[in-house]
């Protein structure tokens, strides 16, 4: 019979100020689809890095009038360093090869360039590709070396981005929740005002503290978990529509997202979610009701 | 029952402290009235009673507890122990005199069951037979006031705290309400009642605490308002 009491007074709570539970549930929904990118972010930026500094290059690249013996002094050293895993030689042919496939849709630029123009180059594997620094160091001075070149560079200016990115949503969900709180602590405020006949009562014949707070802290718990679904329903959107669809031609570039990912947000968007609006209906209700 | 022990309050910003140096003991089975002017601090005690107001000086006993130390989430089942009835009568309006009465029950976890076992009984007693389901505005201001002296009794308390509980009401219906005061004493229960009711107080011949400016002035057993 309690439970059912409780139950029906969540529901007469929520639909009394309509309105205002509409605004509380789209404001903790948006704050918590934020949060749940910002969390996607994180894993996949973790996933990238990964992907990408196993798939890395740097890469020696030799003078056009580099002499035979500055070139297998240079094969020597590169040979028996430490550092580095693997080392392969890139020679004219082979680079304008590579050129070609990679330009392939670029006929003018294939036809101004000729294989003579092409520097040849070492193609190393790192043992630790965060280590650039030192390689660059050493080679640059060698005789014969035109420059040393690091993709990692490259990457770290994307990861910088994707970081940004990441800040961004995870700045826009603090602001959100500020303001979810202090529309829940409003909520809050109305509703109890609004049965505070009911309470004075509740007080006067000794209702426990609990059963008089449960309905209100139980209301703001049911706006913050309709608002986590619509979070996760924002999120599977945004998967679809965003990097299955819009972004898919850059399906390379991008770890690739997956459902798993996407619902396993959802418990922790449920969770904050809750947890913010329980705690915040629960302070408002001690300085309000005072109970 | 009740005990107050040189029991000083004074509320912040006030000049002068509404209760001073207040000592009153209180058996079990009595009617006592808490007669004075308005201001001489006979709300406090109601207020103390119901551990709604601590005092700053003395002790406070009530059912053998002392409401001094208690701490504040000891207060709901506390408070079950006591019914209380006020001027305002303070039912909810979009409820039916039965549904008060239940509603009293319900929320400190007694069962639909026992309030249809229980409720009708002290309908009855209180002289609303066959008018459970009329709404506080279908019913007169002495009928409501009944309403209200069923939900304080609903629950057997050892102590009925009535605060000017005849102040809204016409002489005769405050005579009735008096009488199942009156009643609801004989029953065993300790009833404490404040008010102005000259009337009243010289009718029904019972212990006469008289409050000014937060002193006891008089303390008589079958007093008179004076």
């Amino acid at each position: 019979m309690r439970m059912k009491y409780v139950m029906s007074e969540v529901l007469v709570g929520l639909w009394r100020n309509v309105t205002m539970t509409i605004a509380m549930i789209i404001t903790m929904a948006v704050s918590l689809t934020m949060l749940g990118a910002s969390g996607l972010i994180y894993t996949k930026v973790a996933d990238m890095k990964q992907l990408y500094f196993e798939n890395i290059e740097v890469s020696i690249f030799l003078n056009a009038d580099v002499t035979d013996e500055q070139r297998s002094a240079i094969s020597a050293q590169l040979e028996s360093d430490p550092l580095i895993s693997q080392a392969t030689y890139v020679n004219k042919d082979e680079a304008f090869q590579r050129f070609q496939e990679m330009f392939r849709d670029s006929p003018d630029l294939l036809s101004a360039v000729r294989a003579e123009q092409l520097p040849e180059s070492y193609r190393l594997k790192l043992v630790n590709p965060e280590e650039y620094k030192v390689i660059s160091d050493q080679y640059t001075a060698i005789e014969g070396v035109d420059q040393v070149v690091d993709q990692s560079q490259v990457l770290d200016k994307i990861f910088n981005l994707f970081t940004a990115g990441q800040n961004i949503a995870l700045v826009a969900a603090i602001a959100m929740a500020v303001a979810a709180l202090l529309l829940v602590a409003n909520t809050i405020q109305v509703a109890a005002y609004s049965k505070r006949r009911e309470v004075a009562v509740m007080k006067l014949v000794g209702a426990s503290n609990w059963f008089i707070q449960a309905p209100f802290v139980l209301e703001a718990v049911v706006a913050g978990l309709i608002g986590s679904v619509l979070g996760l329903g924002a999120l599977a959107a945004l998967k679809v529509f965003l990097f299955d669809g819009a972004l898919s031609a850059l399906q390379g570039l991008f770890a690739p997202v997956s459902w798993g990912e996407v619902f396993l947000t959802f418990p922790v968007m449920a969770g904050v979610g809750g947890l913010i609006s329980a705690v915040t209906a629960w302070v408002t209700l001690r300085f309000y009701l005072r109970v | 029952m009740i005990q107050l022990e040189q029991v000083t309050k004074t509320y912040p910003k006030a000049s002068r402290p509404s209760l001073d140096n207040v000592s009153v003991s209180i058996d079990k089975g009595e009617f006592v009235f808490f007669i004075g002017p308005s201001g001489s601090g006979k709300s406090t005690i109601i207020k103390m009673l119901l551990h709604e107001v601590a005092p700053n000086k003395g002790r406070v006993v009530v059912n053998g507890k002392d409401v001094t130390s208690m701490r504040s989430w000891k207060r709901p089942h506390f408070r079950r122990s006591i019914g209380c009835v006020f001027q305002d009568f303070r039912l909810l309006p979009n409820r039916t005199a039965y549904e008060n009465v239940a509603f009293a029950l319900e929320v400190i976890g007694k069962t639909k069951a026992v309030a249809r076992r229980v409720v009708p009984e002290v309908l009855e007693l209180v002289g609303l037979g066959g008018k459970e389901h009329r709404y506080p505005h279908e019913l007169s201001g002495g009928e409501q006031q009944r309403v209200a002296v069923a939900r304080a009794f609903v629950n057997r308390p050892l102590i009925l705290l009535a605060d000017e509980p005849t102040g809204n009401l016409d002489p005769d219906t405050s005579i009735e309400i008096m009488r199942l005061l009156d009643r609801i004493n004989r029953t065993g229960t300790t009833v404490v009642m404040v008010t102005h009711d000259s009337n009243i107080v010289n009718q029904m011949r019972r212990r006469v605490i008289e409050i000014e400016s937060g002193r006891i002035v008089r303390d008589q057993a079958r007093g008179v308002y004076g």
